[in-house]
């Protein structure tokens, strides 16, 4: 009874492992290093600020990010100060007045990031239909993180013999169908780094895709401080109660 | 479950509230003088564990049900607020997240160590009825939880298992609209799913109430199956098994820690981080992992109806083990044929769980119905049979005296006589 259900259990699992090897080509995306990987990761302050200027300078023409405010800024290294003038850099719209106008104004620190279009409609008339996602999330919103948006940004090129493009479309390597919306949107000195840092596309791709983690996880620094104390002292505690658990039980044995 | 002797509490305050309002003698009898057998291992410390889960996951909850707004249009914003200006919000948000999934953890472990070591058998099968009645309010609170955070994964989930009932013959789809409470999954559907998944947990602490009622009736069961004979054989509950489960706590948190710091978005889909759109359904509609054997069944056979009962199914199936199961002998230890189909069926589980995360085609589909085939004549089939043709070992003669000379022949007798006389 037992042999043939083995049998049949391990024809099975062959099987499926060889499907899934012959399964539709994986995407392998790059792997880079990141900074915020691992249990002590943080973020890199300067590639962070510069993925900041690329987005502001680049990827805001086109994406929204309406879950990070200006006075988030501060936690990447920006001083109050500059987070007064970023935030004013941008005129917003308020209201309604006493008179019930609506009215513009400069943005102030609690205002979250101006958004490029009104509504979805404007965001799509403006992109030949297609609708650029808000970028808040977008390091946790695909399976590869960090690897995917800096693939996604790297991965342009002429497609391969063969590959066909739909009108209006791009093609990029890392992206999954191959056929992206969104044309290039890098290119070698786009932006003139303060510190600098010659901006490459692979520079800007890697400075961006930090900016996306920390949107995505601004928490994250805490969360690796407050896990490695909280597993440390669980240790401690643990190793305790196992002390007094010998002690207690010692005379049952 | 009466107190039999007052423990003479000699703090006045308490003696004055226990004359009165007898609770610290009942704590005392349930929880303190409690006798347990004494060779209990550490899967017996995976109970306790589920108990602080859900304490953990109410308490955790409680809190996010401040600050999260129940509505489709602002629930996935409401989510993301507390991740982000909520004080500590991230981390309550993550502990419950991942809450549900050590839930599960703990619970699957609680529910195989049973399967092991029979412990579902006479007199415990209400026992095991409850254990079964709180996984099945687990699923379904679990279930309800997830579509809150109203991303792709909550609303395209909340879609799929939903229509599951529309299988029903004849009023399946009035059920359904009935569920949602419009034609389409929608804000009325989030609204009475906060309500439930508020609601449930309250019910399982009833049903765990009722559980460790029916536990405390004839203690726990234990690796070698038999009964406590005596004194010798148990000791009392507190300090013993506390300590022992404080250090199974510790363990365990120090996982549950690594998990909710270090990876918190490990066992999550990256989908659900796409605000819901009913326009555009995600590559791969995929539950959550706890959910993925079922998942498998489901889609293994191609009609929805019979799919649908499969499934549900496999749960009454596990309702049904006490008289299922017709061996006398309690413990796997003295089983020798059914431990080898233990392992089977553990492995069928993770078997189907893989077949459920990918999609349906190819050998997935081949070896998700084998898995399928396999779960039912486990129950159906091998557990009925093994009764019958299995010769359990020797029996110990009782908990303190394991396996003495001469001290097994006459439980072995009685162990064997037993299969022979059904036969």
């Amino acid at each position: 009874m037992r042999r043939p259900v083995l049998a049949f259990l391990t024809a099975a699992l062959i099987g499926a492992g060889a499907s899934a090897a012959a399964r539709a080509e994986e995407i392998v995306l790059p792997q880079k290093h990141w900074s915020f990987e691992g249990i002590f990761g943080t973020y890199d302050r300067a590639a962070v600020q510069r993925g900041f200027q690329v987005y502001k300078e680049i990827c805001s023409a086109c994406h929204s990010m309406n879950l990070v405010h200006y006075r988030d800024l501060q936690a990447i290294g920006f001083s109050e100060d500059q987070v007064k003038q970023i935030a004013a850099s941008v005129q917003v719209t308020d209201g309604p007045n006493d008179a019930g106008e609506m009215f513009e104004r400069p943005g102030k620190p609690s205002d979250p990031f101006k958004a490029p279009f009104p509504n979805e409609n404007a965001a799509r008339a403006a992109n030949n239909g297609a609708l650029p996602p808000d970028l808040s999330l977008m390091y946790k919103a695909r399976k590869g993180g960090a690897d995917y948006t800096y693939g996604i940004l790297t991965g342009y090129g002429e497609p391969p013999a063969g590959a066909t493009v739909a009108e209006g479309m791009n093609y990029d390597k890392y992206f999954p169908g191959h056929q992206i919306a969104m044309p290039p949107p890098l290119s070698d000195g786009a932006v003139t780094y303060a510190d600098g840092t010659k901006a490459t596309v692979d520079q800007m791709a890697f400075d961006v895709s930090n900016f996306l983690a920390w949107t995505a996880e601004p928490k994250l620094e805490a969360r690796h401080l407050i896990g490695v104390k909280t597993v440390l002292f669980l240790i401690v505690l643990t190793a305790l109660l196992y002390g007094v658990k010998r002690k207690i039980w010692a005379a049952v044995h | 479950m009466t107190a039999t002797t007052p423990p003479g509490f000699k703090n006045p305050i308490i003696r004055w509230i226990d004359h009165r309002l007898p609770m610290f003698t009942y704590m005392h009898h349930e929880l303190h003088e409690y006798p347990t057998p004494k060779n209990l291992n550490y899967m017996w410390n995976f109970g306790s564990l589920a108990g602080f889960m859900l304490v953990a996951m109410i308490a955790t909850g409680i809190i996010l049900a401040m600050h999260y707004t129940p509505n489709a249009g602002l629930a996935f914003d409401s989510v993301e607020h507390i991740m982000r200006d909520v004080n500590y919000g991230w981390m309550l948000r993550y502990i419950h997240m991942n809450g549900a999934t050590m839930f599960f953890i703990v619970v699957y472990i609680h529910i195989f160590r049973g399967l092991y070591y029979g412990s579902y058998k006479a007199p415990r099968e209400l026992l095991w009825l409850l254990g079964v009645l709180i996984y099945l309010l687990m699923m379904a609170t679990a279930f309800m939880g997830y579509v809150l955070p109203w991303g792709q994964m909550s609303f395209w989930g909340a879609t799929v298992i939903t229509n599951l009932f529309s299988a029903i013959p004849w009023v399946g789809e009035h059920i359904v609209t009935w569920l949602w409470g419009g034609f389409a999954v929608d804000n009325p559907t989030l609204n009475r799913f906060f309500s439930l998944h508020y609601l449930l947990p309250f019910i399982i602490v009833g049903v765990v109430i009722l559980h460790i009622i029916a536990l405390h009736r004839f203690g726990s069961n234990n690796p070698l199956g038999i009964d406590v004979k005596g004194k010798q054989d148990s000791i009392p509950f507190h300090p013993y098994y506390t300590v022992k489960d404080g250090f199974g706590l510790g363990v365990f948190l120090i996982f549950y820690a690594c998990i909710v710091f270090f990876a918190p978005n490990l066992f999550g889909e990256p989908d659900n981080y796409i605000p819901a759109n009913p326009l555009a359904t995600p590559a791969e509609i995929v539950p959550e992992w706890y959910f993925l054997p079922y998942y498998a069944i489901l889609r293994s056979i191609p009609n929805k109806l019979a799919g649908v009962i499969a499934m549900f199914g496999a749960i009454v199936l596990l309702a049904l083990v006490p008289w299922l199961d017709r061996s006398p002998v309690k413990s796997a230890r003295f089983r020798p044929v059914y431990r080898y189909f233990f392992w089977l069926l553990l492995g069928d589980c993770f078997l189907l769980g893989y077949c459920g995360a990918h999609p349906p085609e190819g050998w997935y589909v081949v070896a998700a119905r084998l898995g399928a085939l396999y779960y039912y004549l486990h129950f159906l089939v091998i557990f009925p049979l093994l009764a019958l043709f299995e010769r359990p070992l020797p029996l110990p003669r009782s908990i303190s005296e394991p396996v003495l000379k001469g001290g097994g022949v006459a439980a072995t007798a009685a162990a064997r006589a037993l299969p022979m006389e059904k036969a």
